[in-house]
């Protein structure tokens, strides 16, 4: 059968991000996948190298627009690592309050995409819609729906005041009705099973030697949560379970989703009710040399930082691994042997967040470096012509 | 010069008026399912104009005739369907013998025109496309004709739609009967299909294939086939209510039913694309030729025992 190959990328309805799968079909059937990255590349760790330590926090929130508090949770960690002191217990409650929050709502983002990526767009406007009530709350919290700058290496930036409690709770709880609907409509639509049960299976073996992380992994039966495996904020303090899956489906994806929204809602409650009185910040000074690492879990995975210090005011080295990073090649195991349209909700099915994943290798011959980017600049424009001269257009 | 006057003013202005009204009922009404304002009453309209002022763009490698070609037949086709449905719900009388089957086959040839304008455009994704509305033509066609074929027997084995028509003013609608009801249900079903809207609309699949067929069209051409789609979304339903609901009649009380009639066919086509995910184009065979099947032959059975 002849081989055809489907560019899904670098500019696709089905993904926001830049990113290009190239899939070799035959037919319908997908017999290969290769992915290209890059086109997305801001640096952010050359950019952290000439901040101060407190202006990282900024820079780091800003790796990805959904994850604003994984990267400076692990990066604060990583800086506390270094300096061998937590956080006051109030700082640490507000820090799982706020990761928490944000899980919430990268959640319902992605259940959002899945639907729509699925046609199902009535599940993507209600999924929204309910982002947005969270998206309040974290208002009432910190100021900000989005980034909300609470993160501060030693604590956190802004308390919560005691009068917003009632509030907030209030609202959580008016929630949980709706997202109990949802949980309905998606658990148990007869069509929705055919579309994603025995899709796109990734076995706990092939998990495991992936190295996959987050829902990914839980999903395929793989009971790994740094929240429970390497407790920090105030996880270790409050009762909460880890939802794991056996199957590894795109199914058993959605099903650890949905059903760690409601242990969110259920540590978000209890931190607040539970919010112990204090400082909110060690007021840290200096930084001494050393290196420090910072893992937590993000709602994709665990979300890695690693910083080395040399006693002055910004980082020497400050190095991100972000959790797709680790779940894209599952890929292979996944996409091959499927069919087109399985192959569009199986990419999505990681929660894949391409941004936070950038990285760019720079070659090195004997300390001298093989392109500058003046050398990169003339390639892409070659490139360019190339293209432009094969498609018969000057 | 008559058939001309039915041609453009029934077949082309009326059926595109009526057209766009429905299809500004359903983006209004899959708004309000999903939180949203929707759109005021003249955007599908303001969309063809739009489109019809942008630049007509021909892809290097496409097969440059039946690219420009396939949107127009599409169309005219849909033009031959309506004024074919209109002239048989103005004056039954007036018609020809088989006129039932030249509305079957134009009804498939809007399809056919996607199917010529996605392979000529040379897009893999839009050859894609045009290969996965090949099956789901191949796939809701068998159960299709099966419940048109209800309809033919309850009118005596009589292939005009006029015959049909007049069977159900002097007997009551076809689709009160247990036959009838069920060719209803499968027809409804099939032109979910036809203007592939989900859960069929895997030839266009957005985030799949980004809407597959049209990938490459743009401008007028764009906006013919917008025009050809809103028009079919009229025309199909209109086809139903002739066929199984005693037609469209134009004065007193009759108007305001014939009008809920079609509201009502239109608000059953956006509830059930509002309400399901896309299915596989595997699935969609297997939906089509399984149960739908199945379905339709025991309403011809029932309708040949005269239920």
């Amino acid at each position: 059968m002849p081989r055809t190959i489907i560019p899904i990328g670098p500019y696709h309805p089905l993904q926001e991000e830049p990113e290009f799968f190239i899939l070799t079909v035959e037919g319908e059937t997908v017999v290969d996948i290769d992915l290209r990255m890059g086109y997305n590349h801001r640096g952010i760790e050359k950019l952290c190298e000439r901040q101060a330590y407190d202006q990282v926090t900024f820079v780091v929130e800003r790796v990805c627009g959904i994850c604003s508090t994984s990267h400076p949770f692990a990066y604060t960690q990583a800086v506390e690592d270094i300096l061998s002191v937590e956080a006051p217990p109030r700082a640490r409650y507000i820090r799982t309050i706020t990761a928490e929050g944000e899980r919430i709502h990268s959640h319902l983002l992605w259940l959002g995409l899945a639907g729509h990526f699925l046609g199902y767009n009535t599940i993507f406007m209600w999924c929204w819609k309910l982002r947005e009530e969270i998206l309040d709350v974290m208002e009432i919290l910190s100021g900000n729906r989005n980034n909300y700058a609470m993160f501060k290496v030693g604590g956190v930036w802004r308390d919560i005041k005691a009068e917003d409690i009632p509030t907030v709770l209030k609202k959580i709880d008016s929630i949980i009705p709706t997202l109990e609907k949802l949980k309905k409509a998606v658990m148990d639509d007869p069509v929705l099973h055919a579309r994603t049960k025995g899709i796109g299976i990734l076995s706990k073996e092939a998990a495991i030697n992936y190295c996959a992380l987050g829902p990914t992994a839980r999903a395929s039966g793989i009971a790994r949560d740094i929240r429970k495996n390497c407790p920090y904020g105030a996880y270790a303090e409050i009762d909460w379970e880890m939802i794991v899956a056996q199957n590894g489906d795109v199914f058993d994806k959605v099903v650890v989703r949905i059903n760690e929204l409601f242990e969110s809602i259920k540590i978000i409650k209890a931190c607040l009710t539970r919010l112990p009185q204090g400082e909110i910040d060690c007021g840290i000074e200096d930084i001494p040399p050393g290196e420090g690492i910072g893992h937590i879990e993000a709602p994709r995975g665990e979300c890695f930082h690693y910083v080395r210090s040399d006693g002055t005011n910004r980082p020497v080295r400050h190095k991100i691994r972000a959790p797709t990073f680790m779940n894209l090649p599952t890929f292979k195991e996944t996409v091959i042997g499927g069919s087109i349209p399985d192959a569009a909700i199986i990419l999505a099915a990681i929660d894949p967040c391409y941004c936070c994943t950038e990285r760019m290798a720079v070659l090195n011959r004997k300390g001298e470096k093989l392109f500058t980017g003046e050398d990169l600049i003339k390639l892409s424009q070659e490139k360019t012509e190339k293209i432009k001269s094969k498609m018969g257009r000057k | 010069m008559i058939y001309i006057l039915y041609l453009f003013f029934f077949g082309f202005l009326l059926t595109a008026v009526i057209g766009l009204f429905g299809s500004w009922i359903d983006r209004k009404l899959t708004a309000r399912l999903q939180y949203r304002v929707g759109p005021p009453l003249l955007q599908p309209l303001f969309d063809i104009l739009k489109l019809l002022k942008k630049e007509t763009l021909v892809p290097f490698g496409a097969s440059k005739a039946t690219f420009l070609a396939a949107p127009m037949i599409g169309l005219v086709s849909v033009m031959v369907v309506s004024t074919v449905l209109w002239v048989n719900n103005v004056d039954s009388q007036n018609t020809f013998m088989g006129d039932l089957i030249v509305v079957v086959y134009f009804l498939l040839v809007p399809s056919i025109s996607i199917i010529m304008g996605g392979f000529a455009s040379g897009n893999p994704l839009a050859s894609l496309g045009a290969s996965r509305e090949l099956k789901l033509i191949l796939s809701y066609e068998l159960p299709f004709i099966l419940a048109v074929l209800v309809a033919v027997i309850h009118a005596d084995f009589s292939l005009r739609l006029g015959d049909i028509l007049a069977t159900q003013a002097k007997n009551g609608v076809i689709a009160v009967s247990w036959s009838g009801g069920l060719a209803l249900l499968i027809t409804m079903i099939c032109m979910q299909g036809k203007l592939a809207l989900v859960p069929f609309d895997t030839p266009e699949a957005e985030t799949e294939i980004a809407h597959g067929v049209l990938i490459e069209y743009s401008g007028p051409l764009l906006a013919v086939y917008r025009l050809m789609k809103n028009m079919l979304f009229f025309a199909l339903p209109f086809f139903i209510i002739i066929i199984y609901l005693g037609g469209l009649r134009g004065h007193g009380l009759h108007l305001l039913y014939g009008a809920l009639e079609y509201v009502g066919i239109v608000a059953l086509i956006t509830v059930i694309r509002n309400t399901n995910p896309r299915l596989r184009i595997d699935q969609v065979l297997r939906f089509f030729w399984g149960p739908m099947t199945v379905l339709a032959i025991i309403a011809v059975l029932l309708a040949l025992g005269n239920y």
